[in-house]
Order: C-alpha cells, then sequence, then structure tokens
C-alpha cells in the first residue's frame, strides 16, 4: 500500500472500523472466545499492522493528523472488543469467561499459633505501659536460680528439672533470668514484658516439650503493691478473655515472689463442659531477695511479677490437643493459622 | 498430697463438704487438683421403720416383718437378720433398686411369703465387712428419708498440690491446722489416739548416745541425723489391722499391709512424719548405729533390690551391717515379719540436704524421704514417736519396754519483725493490728508488740512474730505479710488500676528487628515454624547438653537452616512438596568462653512452587535462587533497615553471602542439602543475623549497672547508635515534571564479568542524568561469540528541568560504549 492523500488514509482507517464492528456483530455470543480471538487477531495483523506502516509513506505534514486517527481506531476496535468479551462473560454456561472461576493465588504467609497468642498479649501489655526485653537463652545458674532466690539444693530445684550444659551453666528453666538481667541494667521504674524459649528436662510427648515458650512480666518502681498487680492482670484478662470474664486469685510458690499468687479465669474450653476456672498465669510480688540481688534497695523498690505459656493457651484457644504439633511445622498445620 | 475428708474431721471438727474444704483450701492455702468421692454412694436407699415383725411360718431363721418406706403402704418384707426389733429403723432398699455388687432388689416370694425389698446391712450397702445383721439406724428422721441424709456414710479424697514451700501440709495434721486458721473450727485432738501412756525416756538432750534395758543408740553424724527416738515395743503379735485401720489408709487409696506396717503408714499420712519398724531380732546386738558409710557396702532393701551405699554419706547400721537407708528405705533383712515378736520403732529427723543427696544417688523416692528433704516438724518428734508406739501396742499387743531419744531439735528461729505500714505499702491496703496478729495467731504464731504494749492499741507500728515450729518457710518479714494476706484471700483485696509511671527499659532492638522481619516474610507466603532447637550435628567445640532426654539430639544448633531442613524432611516424608518456612529464634555459636555466644538469626527456606498452581498456569516454576535472593534483599531490608543489600558470591553451598549497608556480611543465601525423595525439587536456604544477645553479667550478684563508673543506666543510653528507622529514613524525592528517554543496549560480555560491574560502569558513565539502569536479558548461543554472553540492558534518563534533546541521548549512548569497550571489553552487539 502506498497512500500519498491523507483522505485515503482516513478512509482506509474508517473501513477497518467499519469492518472491524462488522466482525464483531456478527460474533454469536457463544463463540469460543478462542475462536473470536483469531478472528480479531487476523483482522489486526493483516490489515492494522499494515495501515501503521502506512504512517510512514504519508507527506510528513500529514503524519500527525493521521496518526490520531490511527490511535482512534486502535481504541475503537479495543473498546468494541471489550464490550464483546464483557457480554460474554456475564453468561458463563454459554461458553464465555466462566466468572466462578479462581482468581489467580499468590501463597499466603502465615505466623505460627504461639506467636499469634504471645502478640496479642503483648499488643495489651503496650497499652498498660510495658515495653519488651530479652535475654539468653544458655545462662549461667547464678541467673537462673541464684539471683531467684532458689535455695542451693532445696526441694523448689525439683519443680525446674534442668537441663545442664557445663557445671555452672544451664538452659534458662524460665524466662526470669531476663528479670534480673533487666533490674540490674536499668533504674527503675522498669516495666517490661520478657517472651522467650524456656528448656526443662521433660520428654517430648503430647502434652510435654523439653523447649518451649513463656511470657514474663515484671514491673518495679517505688511504692508499687499486690494491688498495682491484681489490677494490671485482672485488666489483661478481661481485655484478653473478655469483658464478661471472672477472675480470682489464689496462692501460690515460686521462689522468687512473695506474697506468691497464681490467677484463674473461668473460660470455655470449647469442650461441652462449659465456663470453668483455668489457671492462667503465677504471679507475685519480686522477693526482696531478688530485688537485693540486682543491687536494688528493697525497702525503696517493690515490684510485681508473672509468668504465663502461651502455647497451653494457643492449644486451648485452637483445640490443639497434642503439643508435638507445634513443633512439627507441617505446612498442612501453619496454613491453617495464615490470615 | 491425698487427704482424706473424713480423716481431716479427725483433727477438725468440721462440718463443711469435701468440695467446701477444697474450695477454701484453694482460695488460701494449697491449690486442690481434683476431688475423688469413695466409700459407698448410699443415694439409692432410704430409712424405713419396721412397723411389726412376726416369725416366718416355714422358717425358723426368717422373719417377716410389715415396713414403713414413707410410701404411704406398708410393705411385707422377708428378713434373715437376727437383730430385727420392731420400731426400729433400718436402711432399705425398694424394689428396682441395685445393690452396690450389681444385684437388683426385686418383688419375689421366700419360702412362701412375699417380700417387696430388703432390709439392709452395712455390709450390703458397701460400708464395711460387719455382717452381724442389718445396720440400726439412730435416727429421728421419718421412714422415707434419703439414706444419706442420716448416714454421712461416704469419703472424698482432696488431691492437693502441696508445693515445696509447705511440707507441713503433707500430712492431715497439717492441712487441718490450715482448715482451722481459714474456717475459725478449733483445731481438735484425736480421737484415734488413746491417751499417752508414761515410759520413761532414756538418753538426754545433746547426748548422741543412750541405752535402754534392751536397745542402745548411737549416732555418730548428728550433722545428717540431728535427732533419733527408738522405742522398743515387746510381744506384739503381727496380725491383720483393725477396721478402723485399714479404712483409715483405704480413704486415701493405701493398701494394708500388716498392723504394724500400717500404724507407720497412719503415722506418716496422719502426722507427716515417718516412721520405721525393725524386728528387734534381726538387729545385731540390739543396736541402732548411724554412722558414716564403708567403702562397697550394700543394702538389700525393703523393695528387694540390692543397692550399693553411697560412699560419702550416712547409713544407718545394727551392730554389724546396714540395715536402712537412712530417711529412705529399710532394709529387707529386718523387716517385720508374721513371725516377729519384739520391734524396736524409728522416728528420727534426718537432714533434708542429706536426704537429698542420698535419694538422688540411689534414685529412690519415697513417702518418707518426700517429706524428710522438705522437712519435718522437729519438735514434734517425742510426741509422735511415743503416739506410734501407744498405737501399735493398741493393735498388736506389747508392752513399751525402752524409749531412748539421742540428739537435739534445733533452736528455735529467731521472731520476725513485722512493720504494720510495710503490709499496708506490700499489700496495698491497710489492715488492723489487731486483725494481722489474729491472721497470724490463727496459724500458731506467737504475737507481741515490739514495744510491749497489747497489739490491740492503735499506734501499735511492730509487731515481734514467733513462728510455729512446722513452718519452714516463715523467715522473713515478706513471709509473714503473705500469710496475713491469703488468710483474707487474695480476692478480698482491692483492684483498681493506679497510676503508674512509664519504664526506663526501651524494647530491645532485636525484638523491633524481629518483628518486622516476620511481617515482611509473611508478606512473601512463608510460614512461621518454632521447631526444637536441639540438632544431631556437632563436634566437641559445639555447646552441648549434659544430660540431654534425646540422646540423639544433644547439641544446640549453630544454625536455624539446621533445624529447618529437618523439618523440611518431616514435611517432604509427608508428601508435602511445597515448602515455604521461617523462623526467628537464637542459635548458639561456640566461642571460648563457658557460655556460647547467642545469636538472634531469621532464616527462610523454600522449596517447590512458585506459586500456586491456577488453571491458566498449572504448573508454576520452582524456587530457585534468584527467588531466594530475592528474600534476602526482603529480609536483610527489613532487619537492617537498609536502602541497599549486595551479595558478594559465596563458596560450595552458600551462592551468596548477604552485606547489608553499615553492618558487613549478615548472612548467606544457600542451596540446602538434605534428604529428600527424587520427586522434590530444589532446596533454597537465607540465614541471616539480626544480632547477638549477649550472656555477659550485666553487674556483679548484688550489684546494679548503674553503680559502676561510666554506666548510664537510663533508657536513651542505651538505644541503639541507629534508632529503628533512623539509617533507612525514607525521604520523599518530587515527582518528575519531565519525560524520560530511554534506550536498550544489547551488549557482548565478557564471561568473568558481573552484571554488576556493567551495570557500576553504566552508572559511572552515565551521569546523574542516568536514572535507571535495568537487567532484562541474558543470551548465549546463535551470533553470541563464544566466551561471551549478552546481557540486554534499559537506561532511563530524565533531566529534572527540560526535555532532553536526541542529540544529547546520543551523546550519551556513545560515552557508554565507549567506557564498557575500554573498561571491560564489552562491545554492542550487531542487531
Amino acid at each position: 500500500m502506498l497512500f500519498v492523500q491523507l483522505s485515503d488514509y482516513l478512509a482506509q482507517a474508517d473501513a477497518i472500523a467499519h469492518d472491524a464492528r462488522a466482525l464483531l456483530d456478527s460474533l454469536d455470543p457463544a463463540t469460543r472466545l478462542d475462536v473470536a480471538k483469531g478472528q480479531l487477531n487476523a483482522l489486526k495483523d493483516e490489515r492494522i499492522t499494515a495501515l501503521q506502516g502506512a504512517l510512514r509513506a504519508l507527506p510528513p505534514g500529514d503524519r500527525r493528523a493521521a496518526g490520531v486517527a490511527f490511535n482512534t481506531l486502535k481504541a475503537d476496535i479495543q473498546a468494541a472488543v471489550d464490550a464483546f468479551l464483557a457480554r460474554g462473560s456475564s453468561s458463563a454456561s454459554d461458553g464465555g469467561i466462566d466468572g466462578t472461576m479462581p482468581a489467580r493465588r499468590t501463597w499466603r504467609g502465615s505466623l505460627h499459633p504461639v506467636t499469634l497468642v504471645i502478640d496479642e498479649i503483648g499488643e495489651i501489655f503496650r497499652e498498660l505501659g510495658f515495653t519488651v526485653a530479652l535475654g539468653p537463652e544458655a545462662e549461667t545458674d547464678w541467673y537462673n536460680f541464684g539471683a531467684l532466690n532458689f535455695p542451693p539444693d532445696h526441694p523448689a530445684m525439683e519443680l525446674h528439672d534442668t537441663l545442664y550444659l557445663g557445671d555452672d551453666t544451664l538452659l534458662r528453666t524460665h524466662t526470669s533470668p531476663v528479670q534480673v538481667r533487666t533490674l540490674q541494667r536499668y533504674a527503675p521504674p522498669i516495666r517490661v514484658l520478657c517472651p522467650g524459649q524456656v528448656y526443662r528436662r521433660d520428654f517430648f510427648d503430647a502434652t510435654h516439650a523439653p523447649a518451649f515458650m513463656q511470657l514474663e512480666g515484671l514491673a518495679v518502681d517505688e511504692g508499687i503493691s499486690f494491688v498495682d498487680l491484681k489490677a494490671t492482670l485482672a485488666e489483661f484478662a478481661r481485655r484478653f478473655y473478655g469483658k464478661s470474664r471472672r477472675v480470682r486469685f489464689g496462692p501460690s510458690y515460686f521462689p522468687f515472689v512473695e506474697p506468691g499468687a497464681q490467677m484463674d479465669v473461668e473460660v470455655d474450653l470449647n469442650d461441652g463442659k462449659g465456663l470453668r476456672w483455668v489457671e492462667i498465669l503465677g504471679c507475685g510480688m519480686v522477693h526482696p531477695n531478688v530485688i537485693e540481688a540486682a543491687g536494688l534497695d528493697s525497702e525503696k523498690y517493690t515490684g510485681w511479677a508473672f509468668g504465663m505459656g502461651p502455647a497451653r493457651i494457643a492449644m486451648s484457644r485452637y483445640d490443639i490437643s497434642d503439643i508435638r504439633v507445634l513443633y512439627d511445622s507441617d505446612v498442612r498445620f501453619l496454613e491453617q493459622f495464615a490470615r | 498430697m491425698i487427704v482424706s475428708h473424713e480423716w481431716l474431721k479427725q483433727f477438725v471438727p468440721h462440718t463443711l463438704s469435701a468440695q467446701e474444704i477444697g474450695d477454701l483450701l484453694s482460695r488460701h492455702c494449697v491449690t486442690l487438683d481434683s476431688i475423688e468421692s469413695t466409700g459407698a454412694d448410699l443415694s439409692a436407699f432410704v430409712v424405713a421403720q419396721v412397723v411389726e415383725a412376726g416369725r416366718h411360718p416355714n422358717s425358723e431363721r426368717l422373719w417377716v416383718t410389715k415396713v414403713d418406706d414413707g410410701s404411704g403402704t406398708l410393705l411385707d418384707v422377708v428378713c434373715g437378720a437376727p437383730n430385727v426389733v420392731q420400731g426400729h429403723k433400718y436402711p432399705f432398699a425398694r424394689t428396682g433398686t441395685a445393690m452396690p455388687g450389681g444385684l437388683v432388689i426385686e418383688k419375689r416370694k421366700i419360702r412362701g411369703e412375699t417380700s417387696n425389698g430388703m432390709l439392709c446391712s452395712a455390709r450390703e450397702l458397701g460400708l464395711g465387712e460387719e455382717h452381724d445383721g442389718i445396720l440400726t439406724l439412730d435416727t429421728d428422721a421419718a421412714p422415707g428419708t434419703p439414706l444419706v441424709q442420716v448416714l454421712p456414710a461416704g469419703d472424698a479424697r482432696l488431691d492437693l498440690d502441696v508445693l515445696p514451700n509447705r511440707p507441713d501440709l503433707l500430712s492431715h495434721l497439717g492441712v487441718a491446722r490450715e482448715i482451722s486458721a481459714i474456717t475459725g473450727v478449733p483445731f481438735g485432738a484425736s480421737s484415734d489416739i488413746a491417751p499417752r501412756e508414761h515410759v520413761e525416756v532414756t538418753g538426754w538432750v545433746g547426748d548422741t548416745e543412750a541405752s535402754g534395758e534392751i536397745a542402745t543408740v548411737r549416732v555418730e553424724d548428728s550433722e545428717s541425723c540431728p535427732q533419733y527416738s527408738a522405742i522398743t515395743v515387746k510381744g506384739v503379735k503381727v496380725g491383720p489391722s483393725p477396721e478402723w485401720l485399714r479404712e483409715r489408709l483405704a480413704s486415701i487409696g493405701q493398701r494394708s499391709i500388716s498392723n504394724i506396717v500400717d500404724v507407720t503408714n497412719y503415722v506418716l499420712h496422719g502426722f507427716g512424719q515417718p516412721v520405721h519398724a525393725f524386728d528387734l531380732a534381726k538387729l545385731a546386738g540390739a543396736t541402732i548405729v548411724v554412722r558414716p558409710t564403708r567403702d562397697g557396702e550394700t543394702l538389700v532393701t525393703l523393695d528387694g533390690v540390692e543397692r550399693t551405699i553411697t560412699p560419702g554419706t550416712t547409713v544407718i547400721c545394727d551392730a554389724e551391717r546396714p540395715v536402712a537407708l537412712a530417711g529412705i528405705m529399710g532394709g529387707r533383712d529386718s523387716e517385720v515379719t508374721e513371725t516377729t515378736t519384739d520391734i524396736l520403732l524409728e522416728v528420727a529427723h534426718f537432714e533434708p540436704r542429706f536426704v537429698r543427696r542420698v535419694r538422688r544417688a540411689v534414685g529412690l523416692s519415697t513417702d518418707a524421704s518426700y517429706r524428710f528433704e522438705r522437712g519435718v516438724d522437729a519438735y514434734a518428734l517425742g510426741d509422735v514417736a511415743m503416739t506410734t508406739a501407744v498405737l501399735i501396742t493398741q493393735v498388736a499387743g506389747g508392752e513399751i519396754v525402752d524409749a531412748i531419744e539421742v540428739g537435739d531439735a534445733p533452736l528455735p528461729a529467731s521472731s520476725v519483725r513485722l512493720r504494720v505500714a510495710r503490709v499496708a505499702s506490700l499489700l496495698g491496703v491497710a489492715l488492723p493490728t489487731s486483725q494481722i496478729a489474729a491472721r497470724l495467731e490463727s496459724l500458731g504464731c506467737t504475737v507481741v508488740s515490739a514495744t510491749g504494749a497489747a497489739v490491740t492499741e492503735p499506734d501499735v507500728a511492730e509487731l515481734l512474730v514467733n513462728t510455729p515450729s512446722w513452718r519452714h518457710d516463715l523467715l522473713l518479714e515478706v513471709d509473714l505479710i503473705e500469710e496475713v494476706a491469703r488468710l483474707g484471700g487474695f480476692d478480698a483485696l482491692p483492684d483498681e488500676v493506679r497510676p503508674f509511671r512509664p519504664g526506663n527499659a526501651p524494647d530491645h532492638p532485636l525484638h523491633v528487628a524481629g518483628r518486622r522481619v516476620r511481617s515482611e516474610l509473611v508478606a512473601l507466603g512463608l510460614a512461621e515454624a518454632r521447631p526444637m532447637p536441639f540438632t544431631a550435628t556437632g563436634d566437641d567445640s559445639s555447646p552441648r547438653v549434659r544430660n540431654p532426654l534425646a540422646e540423639d539430639e544433644p547439641f544446640l544448633r549453630a544454625s536455624l537452616l539446621d533445624t529447618l531442613a529437618r523439618r523440611a524432611e518431616y514435611n517432604l516424608s509427608r508428601m508435602q512438596g511445597n515448602i515455604r518456612l521461617f523462623e526467628i529464634g537464637n542459635a548458639f555459636v561456640p566461642r571460648g568462653g563457658r557460655l556460647p555466644r547467642e545469636e538472634v538469626r531469621v532464616a527462610a527456606l523454600v522449596t517447590g512452587a512458585r506459586r500456586p498452581p491456577h488453571f491458566t498456569e498449572p504448573n508454576p516454576p520452582a524456587y530457585d535462587r534468584w527467588d531466594a535472593k530475592h528474600i534476602a534483599e526482603r529480609m536483610a531490608g527489613a532487619a537492617f533497615d537498609v536502602p541497599e543489600v549486595t551479595f558478594a558470591p559465596g563458596e560450595g553451598d552458600v551462592v551468596w553471602r548477604v552485606l547489608a549497608d553499615g553492618h558487613g556480611e549478615v548472612g548467606t543465601v544457600s542451596r540446602v542439602a538434605l534428604d529428600k525423595p527424587v520427586w522434590a525439587g530444589e532446596v533454597w536456604g537465607v540465614e541471616l543475623t539480626l544480632g547477638a544477645l549477649s550472656s555477659d553479667d550485666v553487674a556483679a550478684a548484688g550489684k546494679h549497672l548503674g553503680a559502676q563508673p561510666g554506666a548510664v543506666p537510663d533508657a536513651l543510653a542505651v538505644m541503639p547508635a541507629t534508632a529503628p528507622g533512623a539509617a533507612g529514613a525514607i525521604r520523599y524525592r518530587a515527582l518528575p515534571v519531565t519525560p524520560a528517554a530511554e534506550f536498550d543496549l544489547a551488549l557482548l560480555v565478557p564471561e568473568g564479568t558481573s552484571a554488576a560491574d556493567v551495570s557500576s560502569a553504566m552508572r559511572r558513565a552515565g551521569g546523574e542524568l542516568l536514572e535507571r539502569v535495568e537487567l532484562f536479558d541474558e543470551f548465549r548461543g546463535a551470533g553470541v561469540p563464544a566466551g561471551y554472553r549478552s546481557l540486554g540492558w534499559r537506561l532511563t534518563f530524565r533531566h529534572p528541568e527540560r526535555t532532553l534533546r536526541e542529540k544529547e541521548i546520543e551523546g550519551r549512548r556513545s560515552r557508554l560504549l565507549d567506557t564498557l569497550s575500554a573498561e571491560l571489553g564489552i562491545k554492542p552487539r550487531a542487531s
């Protein structure tokens, strides 16, 4: 094709647009998509490409006007094709686009259920003024026991069946060493939450694991009392379990707190037995010997602390009966926690 | 600790139900783990009155009675008991009642007379072995009253979770004391125990050796055995225990063995004092010697096991050889048997740490060792010894001959100072002094004011408290405050939120970095795993658990990818080929010190399809190194908050070493070798170190960092120099208002010249107007000479203020090509 006249070019563009519309009108809506596409492509390949190439054959002064016409033509045809396709998709059964077909997806990531619980608890304590402290998992026995008022060779140690690394080094049996490290490092007031892995010499079975997550909290300042402990932990329980949940505090024993207590919450464990009291955490007023071990004056400073097991909470929350699935890392398990 | 609800009443005559007792203890003292009903279930029976009783016409031993069971009609009941009396009341099973043995009572004829139900004996009700006749009820209750209302039969076992600080609760006596303190019901004397006989005790306080008429006791190690009491009872008859004693032991699930052994168990569970009975005839020289062990000594204990006696400890012997593991278990050779006639009762006090050491060495924990390790009431020893002996004579006959006491009870603890104001400041609420004193007194403390004034005086500021001998845990002021608080109940304290000051400790930077990385990886479609950090791989320098439970995995991991690889194998063995795992956790890197260097790391492992299959793409491409590189970029970018992450070539399985601006090398991208099935794809791993957690002592024991020169322990001083968000702070650049000019270059690049070399040369040569350099193609083959590869680049130039002229772009293009040619030997590829 060789056009010398702009008018010829424009006429040709009109003709193509007309033919394209005619072609689309002639297509039955039930025409299979690939057939329709084939015919449109033929039109495009043969005539539109030729028309595009013909632009160069026009006198330079006419090229701009011709270019506009060409672009309009392309846009018109595209609009007509879109309209045709849209008409097809409205009726899946007749061979157009089946809108019920699945979307093109990407993989969904997920957080571990224990992390979900720690995060949720962490958010609540953040609102109550707590920051996060970390410490090493391989510890000295002074940080794990001595500084925490465990008398040497005392039956209290029986509650902490310990994995030892050396004569006086071990894998921490609780996150409480982080409390001591924090107390030694910072000046009160201190309000920290310490999440971390802890270790016990337990067989790995459906209800025990030799390594598991623990979450502790510590508040130390002048004038801190048991009322602050109760108030903060009860507030946490109401936010975590629901406003109407009942909370109670009973006696307990941990060498590093005195008075020692535990908090029970009336919860439904989804086992058909309804509401019942479940021990959620251990707590108490920080023992003066612990405050002194960190080089602070126990007459001036008092505090409270608590500790809980987020894995247990995750298990009851997500109906997990065997603790081992938390460690197996089966992708079919982990995927269930994608959000 | 299991206690019987009924047995407790022996010490404190309360009227509360087992559940009520359990609840009270849980609220004030010790957690109740469970309650189990024991004994008979009498709910099916009623009280009935025999209105008429006459001889059975066809039997000499049977009675025909008319029974009022409250139903309104008198029932004909045939009864075989010799003790049926007109007008008396008895337990009655109506027709249809299922008996404890399973038999269902039906209307039937007995020797021609109809019987509508059964009058029951104690045995028939499951209440005991007595079968002398039907059980006569001494009651005013009307016929038809449920039997349970008049016969308080049935018991309950309370399982209490006694913690190590309260060994005084390891007996019925101790639990009863608490119930008395909590409820105010006075602590009562024991009805099982007859009055104490008077027997002259030989031996004096402080003596280490004493002899009676028959027996001799010598203690050579009073540190391990501060007190030893031996009572000799002659002429006992070993046999079954009486009903009451068997029932007491059955009520806590203990089997009856013989009257002598049962008494020792009764005393242990009733009073918390372990007692051992020797057959006196089998003690050489009728002598007990508590002495240091000798090399190679062994003893066959009651359980029939021959045990080596721990060297360097203390053992109980007769005149010749060991006869008991002190505080743990007696020997078989001196055991009380059916033929025993004379016994020696050992009621002693062994030092807790000593018993604990031997118990651990022998690996044998008993009811006795459990109590000795936690501490018994040393002041009760003499009384318990005599009570035991008296009980023996009651149930087995015999005569108390010798009572020997050797050693000395510890000095009473000094009194504890308790400031009334400290109670208020620690509990957060002020309590009246008199109430504080009353609560402590209910526990057996004696309380006086420090000034000598009555504790009821209004201005008493300080109390002096003497604690009871059975409470080893009341040593400090704060221990007493706990007693005051728990007796009143923690629930009684207010719980309003009071103002607090914000803390000085900032979020740990590694926690912050970890959270950022975590969100990034979840967004990339990875799933967080939390595997166990133990591993089978390690060498002599690796941190290792000395006493692992799983011998096959004794090491602490030095790499997170190590554990993730095992988790990938787990998934592959379950036919899961699409694995995308990540973990943030600690790795333990060997170093010289006593603790390993502990690093918080993040690792990701991917294998399988890069995207979920879709009908438009049924077989998506598999993850390859370029995906792993992307994960590393995103991970490092989030972790270190840096705009640019660079990569250096690695060696072996390590494909790249990852470098973050200002942090140096932070990790690796590697091909992960693991045990995989043939169908599985390549496995890629990324592992970065976020930072180290110091395990150095913050300060010396008992010291604060602030006390050390140069230490500034406030929040801002310990914040990282570049606060999170500062280093990689995003700055907005104004959007371009001028058009960009682009051109493509196909370059023949000599093998050995990296794409990074090319792009940095282009950036240098392109000048400041070069906005973007993009690599879009790599090609080897037709048209590309050997020793070269073709790289396709798209370059974008832009002038901030005006449109670039074609000439300017051309100029840059040729300058670029010149530079590339001169510096790197690169030529444009002829198209």
